[in-house]
């Protein structure tokens, strides 16, 4: 084993590539889990996504437009969770699994012609000289777009739920929709602007996937990123900065354990391909074991059903 | 204007009359997927859902329909008393595999022997494998709260890598010429799960589907534990004070749906699959959740309910192979199916009224 093959500077910078997807699909999650709602669909969402941007950016040849359609593509099929938890009233639970299980076939229906094609490079943006700076110009300023979009989200997020009016709205939602409700909010309405949001994201990280991170499509690429997204949320006790750092942790672990399948560790494969979602599983239960500072984070409301009597 | 009413209680009408409506309307849909796929419709649901049963080649889709079927209904029956108390393992493709694995790696210690133990042996084995499988979410969530529904889905992938460790190292066949995958359980004639009469697909799996179904009828109509399971699922503050001890309802309901799930593995690997493979698993533990769903988790709507999945399943591979149509298409019309399944059940819980609202 060799493990001075292992280059740090390159390993963070990668880390960062690495913990994209699940970054964008979890802070859209936040939002969704904020407004009292429990979509178990992101795996759905990500693929749908991965294969939307990923068709849309070999057709057109523009990765920006597939990232767009990966948005749009997300959303519409979160909307079909929304209408049927928020208007007709079904389980929130079975319906977010619902999703997951259509997302899985719908994107391997329209990924059929798109197998084993390379899609166009999405261009890393050019920051001139701080791209040049010695170690930090290769970790923070060499990315694609998304990178910095993902950041900029969660910026974006964690100021809207904690500085403004609409933050707190959506916050009241989903402490208690009841009284939300009483106070005249439109629950439903709040709830579907959030559900379609978390579907964008998800989407988003998707493509981010078919189009950066692998790039190619395969029938069920996402191999549980979407899942690891819902748990990162709980991690991060619903807090915007906490997904940053929970995402980045993951990706952290992804991108180790695949340095060192290449370093030929004496580890066999599997062992350190199933390690992301062992660690995951360990965090998780590290979070919920204390049970008041689990429950201090979590909307009150969540995955509660919403009918107003009158 | 129209307005829902919430029901005093389930309407029973509704309660049978929807799934039946959510197939319908799946067929609709699903025909409006299969014509924009450039397939004529009708000739598409008929292929899927008439042919097999009735059709010219039905002698040899029939026998499939209970090989398909079995390890559908067996998964569903434990996932479905798990769901009816708000316990939530959408793990069972996990259970599924590591029961296999174990069932299979205990008829492969005792090879070439032939003695009449070892199947049983497997039997036990695959049960303990997957009710161990489950306890891991099922411990992890009574002593610390962590949630069942994303460690018990993170284990999936978990044991898919072991499944592709243990087909790639410890389980592979040392006569395979080096190929991937374990020696074939149906060639050792002590631990092979073959047909029990012939031309009907009828092994092992299906008898003990059958007793799952029977066991979940009388548990829940008749049984102490069915009645804490039933009053949880509609009101666990009065469950317990009831009594109902909740850490006991995860660890049973989780145990059972493990055990059952990690049975259905071995009467998979050791029957209709024959060896560990890498692609061993193939979706039955996820489409188990829709079976559960569409059966209304009441035991003989799943015994109907994985008969349905399993012609979807038969169906859907002579249409592929007669129409072309795509594999995932039909993973697509699963997933349809569960949405409209749950859309309709808004009836059974509501009246939809139309006109303003009455004085009460």
């Amino acid at each position: 084993m060799d493990l001075s093959a292992i280059n740090p500077v390159i390993l963070v910078a990668s880390l960062m590539v690495a913990s994209t997807p699940i970054l964008l699909a979890a802070i859209g999650e936040l939002v969704v889990e904020k407004s009292g709602v429990l979509n178990l669909g992101v795996e759905g969402m990500m693929i749908t996504g991965a294969i939307c941007g990923f068709a849309i950016a070999v057709e057109t040849g523009s990765p920006t437009l597939g990232f767009i359609a990966a948005a749009l593509g997300g959303a519409l099929l979160s909307l079909i969770f929304g209408v049927l938890t928020q208007v007709l009233l079904s389980n929130q639970v079975a319906t977010g699994l619902a999703l997951t299980l259509f997302g899985l076939g719908i994107s391997a229906l329209l990924g059929q012609g798109y197998i084993g094609i390379k899609p166009p490079a999405t261009p890393r943006i050019d920051l001139g000289p701080l791209s040049d700076l010695p170690v930090v110009g290769r970790i923070l300023f060499s990315h694609d777009l998304m990178v910095y979009v993902s950041l900029a989200l969660v910026a974006g997020v964690w100021a809207f739920l904690r500085y403004t009016r609409g933050g707190l709205i959506l916050r009241a939602v989903g402490e208690s929709h009841d009284a939300a409700h009483a106070l005249g909010y439109k629950v439903i309405l709040i709830r579907l602007a959030a559900i379609a949001f978390g579907g964008a994201c998800a989407g988003l990280g998707g493509a981010y996937l078919s189009l950066v991170r692998v790039p190619q499509w395969t029938e069920g690429m996402t191999a549980g990123a979407g899942w690891i997204a819902l748990a990162i949320v709980v991690f991060a006790g619903w807090r915007a900065w906490g997904v940053l750092l929970g995402a980045y942790l993951f990706g952290g672990v992804t991108v180790l354990q695949l340095n060192l399948q290449a370093a030929g560790m004496a580890i066999p494969v599997e062992v350190l391909s199933m390690s992301p979602y062992l660690i995951t599983i360990l965090v998780l239960v590290i979070m919920s074991a204390d049970r008041r500072r689990a429950a201090m984070g979590a909307p009150a409301s969540l995955g509660r059903v919403f009918h107003a009597s009158s | 204007m129209i307005r829902l009413e919430k029901r005093p209680e389930p309407s029973s009408l509704w309660t049978a009359v929807t799934p039946v409506l959510a197939v319908v309307l799946t067929m609709i849909a699903g025909g409006i997927l299969f014509a924009a796929l450039g397939n004529e419709p009708v000739i598409a649901i008929r292929t899927i859902f008439w042919d097999p049963i009735f059709g010219e080649f039905a002698f040899y889709y029939r026998g499939q329909l209970l090989v398909k079927a079995a390890p559908l209904i067996l998964i569903a029956i434990g996932l479905s008393l798990g769901f009816r108390a708000g316990i939530w393992n959408i793990g069972a493709e996990g259970q599924y595999i590591i029961g296999a694995i174990c069932g299979a790696a205990v008829g492969l210690a005792f090879y070439p022997a032939n003695l009449w133990i070892v199947f049983p042996l497997m039997v036990i084995a695959g049960a303990i494998g997957g009710f161990l499988w489950a306890m891991i979410p099922a411990i992890l969530k009574t002593r610390f709260n962590t949630n069942e529904i994303l460690v018990s889905l993170l284990l999936v992938y978990v044991a898919e890598a072991i499944l592709a460790w243990m087909a790639l190292g410890p389980l592979r066949n040392p006569e395979g010429a080096g190929f991937p995958g374990s020696r074939n359980l149906r060639q050792y004639e002590a631990a092979a799960n073959l047909e029990l009469i012939e031309g009907t697909g009828i092994h092992w799996g299906v008898i003990a589907a059958l007793i799952a179904v029977i066991f979940a009828y009388v548990l829940l109509k008749r049984h102490m534990m069915g009645f804490h399971i039933r009053l949880t699922g509609q009101s666990p503050r009065a469950a317990r004070f009831a009594g109902v001890n909740p850490n006991m309802l995860v660890i049973f309901c989780l145990g059972l749906s493990g055990a059952l799930a990690g049975l259905a593995g071995l009467f998979e690997v050791s029957g209709p699959a024959g060896q560990i493979s890498i692609d061993f698993n193939v979706f039955y533990g996820f489409t188990a959740i829709i079976v559960a769903f569409l059966g209304r988790l009441h035991p003989i709507g799943i015994l109907l309910a994985g008969l349905l999945m399993a012609l979807t399943y038969i169906g859907g591979e002579a249409a592929q192979s007669t129409l072309g149509l795509p594999a995932a298409a039909i993973q697509a019309f699963q997933g349809m199916l569960l949405f409209f399944l749950l859309a309709v059940d808004l009836l059974t819980n509501y009246r939809v009224r139309l006109g303003r609202e009455g004085v009460a």
